[in-house]
């Protein structure tokens, strides 16, 4: 594990430059709808957005529509216009662009309160609780999917805390108060990350999209000294097993929000966002476990990693709250 | 998913999250069921029927935001029905029943019909709930509610009858016509008691539905005839703006009905 030497608030503020963009743009995106709702701001003439974040219109002109939100209603047997249609492919095509749960970490209003839980938790060394599977989540998507289709409403637009608390902040009194505070008492209390890693249907819908996404965060197995950093302060450690990444020189699971918590912890720059070009669709082949040697793992052939020095400890999974097996 | 070792472990993890999600699936469909409550919640214009609304409805906002009066806001927590689906309060603010329906044409999924004319459109009906303190049924003259109609004297008309107390009076009792009424909210907003008299209720509240069987004598053109009550003292179903010619026979109505007393 190296050290980093901090030069001063610069150095500060650079090793913090994702979280500080991602919190700027959520703050942002907030003020845009809240703007559009209660002041007659208007930019070129126009209202810059209108509406909430399951559906809205930037300029008065072009729709915006949560994908997963269009895809209830199309369940529930309403017919979709092509408002919501048009809305939730633009929606769909620039989560696709950005990286899938990019969302979740840079746009979401539920993100900082599941941030604020999950430092907390760390800082009171809060442990146990729940144990949930986080393929939970995908099972919870089916099922918002299926009671659309069953009870004719769109299922998750009615209960989801996101949509609470995002209309609670711009247009008041929607339960949102209460649907932040559930969800940072339980992943306190309960479950690390527990609404967003385990429970949220659309982080599992984004999810799906994040995998053939082209930017993603990018990995040099060579300048990596497995020190773990990276693993203590993602939020889905399970993205960053280095069995899983190192062969592709990439994240590759679709539940990395592209949050760049990994890239500014990392001493050694071994990780980094990157453009994937043309390998884009194809879905890499799993190495076979049996293949690999016993200790680290790397592309073969991968002249650094032998090269590495016997003395640096393997230590993808931190002993202090154990990641890997938290499912 | 790859990080399972056996076929036991992959089958297993698969039925835990099964079981989880089924569990959560019930729990999940009660609330949805609970917040389907929305009897009493007077929805946009063009709002497609209840059974249907929830299907389409993903609490947008784009119709509270588009309505120039404020009128409409999305559902917040204690005011009965989901939070956060689109409604009114015309004693707070009525529909002021904009031509071009801004609401209605700014709903990206259709739950609000976007070409329904606002004529046609039917939030709810208005209702003369309580007749005990509409001082138009104690005889004194008001008609605010008639005066405000926007659709004056086809959704509200006024009913003329005899003052028997004093023998040389008259009321003048609002009728409202579910054929014509938008449900609005007008005359509640204008209503000048405190507690408003005539209100506005979603149609399943307050409108009844006779079955098909029944035959109106006095309705059917045949020449057979089951007219026992005078056709002139019917009140018309479908009101048309009162001219002249008509608030002449009335009075001429009221004079005769004034000699009776005399």
């Amino acid at each position: 594990m190296i050290d980093r030497v901090r030069k001063g608030w610069v150095r500060a503020l650079a090793d913090h430059r994702y979280l500080i963009a991602r919190r700027v743009v959520q703050v942002s995106v907030v003020a845009l709808f809240i703007a559009g709702y209660r002041t007659d701001w208007l930019l070129f003439g126009r209202e810059v957005i209108e509406g909430d974040l399951s559906a809205s219109l930037i300029f008065g002109a072009v729709p915006l529509a949560d994908p997963l939100a269009a895809l209830q209603i199309w369940l529930t047997g309403h017919g979709l216009l092509l408002d919501t249609v048009l809305g939730a492919l633009i929606v769909l095509a620039f989560y696709w662009l950005v990286g899938g749960r990019a969302f979740c970490a840079w746009v979401c209003p539920v993100n900082p309160v599941a941030d604020g839980a999950a430092w907390l938790r760390a800082r009171l060394r809060v442990h146990g609780g729940l144990r949930f599977d986080k393929g939970l989540k995908y099972g919870l998507l089916v099922m918002a999917l299926l009671l659309s289709l069953l009870t004719g409403v769109t299922a998750f637009e009615w209960i989801s805390p996101i949509g609470m608390l995002h209309r609670e902040l711009i247009y008041g009194m929607q339960l949102g108060w209460m649907a932040a505070a559930a969800v940072f008492l339980f992943d306190l209390f309960l479950l690390r990350q527990g609404w967003c890693g385990h429970l949220c249907p659309l982080g599992a819908f984004y999810s799906l999209l994040g995998r053939f996404s082209p930017l993603r965060v990018g990995f040099r197995p060579e300048a990596c000294t497995h020190c773990g950093d990276c693993h203590k302060v993602c939020p889905e450690p399970q993205v960053l097993t280095l069995r899983g990444i190192a062969p592709y020189r990439r994240v590759v699971s679709g539940n990395c929000t592209n949050c760049g918590r990994c890239i500014t912890h990392c001493g050694e720059n071994a990780l980094a966002f990157r453009w994937v070009g043309g390998e884009v669709f194809q879905r890499p082949r799993m190495p076979e476990p049996e293949e690999e040697p016993a200790g680290r793992t790397g592309p073969p052939g991968s002249k650094a990693f032998s090269e590495l020095p016997a003395a640096v400890p393997e230590q993808p999974v931190p002993a202090g709250e154990n990641f890997a097996t938290q499912d | 998913m790859a990080k399972d070792k056996t076929r036991r472990e992959f089958i297993f993890r698969m039925a835990r999250i099964g079981a989880l999600t089924s569990v959560g699936g019930m729990a999940w469909g009660w609330m949805i069921n609970l917040s389907g409550n929305q009897a009493f919640v007077l929805r946009p214009p063009g709002a497609l029927p209840k059974s249907e609304y929830g299907g389409a409805c993903i609490k947008c906002g784009l119709c509270v935001e588009a309505c120039p009066y404020r009128t409409l806001a999305l559902t917040r927590v204690g005011e009965g029905g989901a939070v956060g689906i689109p409604r009114f309060v015309p004693r707070a603010t009525p529909c002021y029943m904009c031509p071009d329906v801004p609401c209605a044409r700014a709903c990206p999924t259709g739950a609000l019909e976007r070409d329904v004319e606002i004529t046609r459109s039917r939030m709810g009906l208005a209702v003369l709930v309580d007749q005990e303190n509409c001082i138009a049924f104690q005889g004194l003259r008001c008609e605010v509610c008639y005066r405000v109609c926007p659709l004056i004297d086809k959704a509200i008309s006024l009913q003329y009858r005899p003052q028997e107390r004093t023998g040389v009076h008259a009321f003048f009792e609002p009728v409202v016509h579910s054929d014509s009424c938008t449900g609005c909210g007008m005359c509640e907003h204008a209503c000048i008691l405190e507690e408003a008299a005539i209100k506005v209720f979603p149609h399943a509240l307050v409108q009844g539905r006779q079955g098909p069987g029944y035959r109106f004598g006095w309705k059917e053109k045949s020449g057979v005839s089951q007219d026992f009550k005078s056709r002139k003292t019917e009140p018309k179903r479908e009101a048309e703006p009162w001219n002249d010619k008509e608030l002449d026979h009335t009075l001429e109505t009221l004079e005769d009905v004034k000699g009776l007393y005399d």
